[in-house]
């Protein structure tokens, strides 16, 4: 396979990350609406942790988006 | 590199020469930097004022402009710029309060200046035309690595050698210790990278997301099929809309990670 090519389909897979970033953030806001829908007078004190989890799932699924620029643009 | 990439590089070669100024459709030629007022080099250091320079700049002047606007007139009854001074003001104060304590608010400058700048970047980012100084890796990386090193003094400084039980959980099998410790340090350690990388490729990936649907609405428009533009159109509306509540977003998930790490380091309860 040309190096070229395996550049490309690497960069491919690495946005495989995208799918946990995915299913995490659908957990996290998932999990928050169960919760808050049964006591909704918690929900709002708890609204920094959503966005908290929120940032720190998504990050894992921009470490992937790096490994894809670096493998296109760097490498 | 095979026939169809030669001919996707054609249609964008194409589309961005029909598009004014030749930046039409490459969705990453928004992120470069290039000289304003070239200046000479210091040191082999190119100085030179670039379009970074002076949106940062920018940046800076619009927050002092703001922040000394709102607290010249003091009334009991706030107007509209002295409201939105005192709203920024209480949502840092609060923030640090209820994540560091009040002895955290020795640290609302910094985190404050933080906050703003970041915001103020992002914000300044969305207007058409402008420049994301948030989109490069190299300022969120020095951001991080500010905040990195201020954690890493402020624990050393309040518990001398002591600060390094962070790393040791309480509570845990020793046979379990040298792996967690091992995994702790490491997560120590990538902070940095994941606090620079977050707010570096959230900025990135959004404006290079706008620029590809503009992209999509210039070529359908050119290629005369107006009716077929309109849908990328609207999504790029929606997208702009995100991309706002992003950049607020991400302002106040770098401070108030920054409020954690600090409260790590000041309290150590693990």
């Amino acid at each position: 396979m040309e190096a070229e090519a395996a550049k490309y389909i690497g960069a491919g897979i690495a946005c495989i990350a995208l799918a946990g970033a995915g299913i995490s953030i659908g957990t996290i806001f998932g999990n928050f609406l169960a919760g808050a829908l049964r006591n909704p007078s918690a929900a709002q004190s708890q609204f920094p942790n959503l966005l908290l989890g929120f940032a720190l799932a998504e990050a894992t699924g921009l470490f992937g988006l790096i490994i894809a620029l670096i493998l296109l643009f760097v490498v | 590199m095979g026939p169809a990439q030669g001919r996707i590089e054609e249609i964008f070669v194409a589309g961005s020469k029909n598009a004014e100024g030749g930046a039409g459709l490459d969705p990453m030629h928004q992120f470069e930097v290039h000289p304003i007022v070239e200046l000479p080099q210091i040191g082999g250091v190119d100085v030179s004022f670039t379009n970074a320079s002076l949106w940062m700049a920018l940046a800076v002047g619009s927050i002092s402009l703001l922040m000394i606007a709102a607290s010249r007139p003091t009334n009991l009854v706030p107007g509209r710029l002295q409201l939105l001074g005192e709203m920024a003001y209480s949502f840092v104060a609060n923030m640090i309060k209820e994540n560091i304590g009040t002895e955290g608010m020795k640290f609302f400058p910094f985190i404050f200046t933080l906050f703003m700048f970041i915001l103020f970047c992002n914000m300044l980012g969305m207007l058409p035309y402008s420049y994301t100084v948030t989109s490069h890796l190299i300022v969120t990386f020095a951001l991080a690595a500010t905040v990195f090193m201020l954690v890493t003094l402020v624990g050393f400084f309040r518990h001398g050698i002591g600060f390094l039980k962070l790393f040791v959980p309480s509570g845990i099998p020793v046979v379990l210790l040298p792996l967690l410790v091992v995994i702790e340090v490491i997560s120590y350690l990538t902070r940095p990278v994941s606090l620079s990388v977050r707010l570096f490729g959230n900025m990135m990936a959004g404006h290079t997301m706008l620029k590809i649907f503009g992209g999509f609405v210039v070529g359908l428009g050119s290629a005369g099929l107006v009716p077929l533009a309109i849908a990328p159109f609207a999504l790029m509306v929606a997208f702009t809309g995100l991309e706002l509540l992003i950049a607020g977003l991400q302002a106040y998930v770098f401070t108030i990670l920054t409020c954690i790490y600090l409260n790590e380091a000041i309290h150590m309860d693990h």
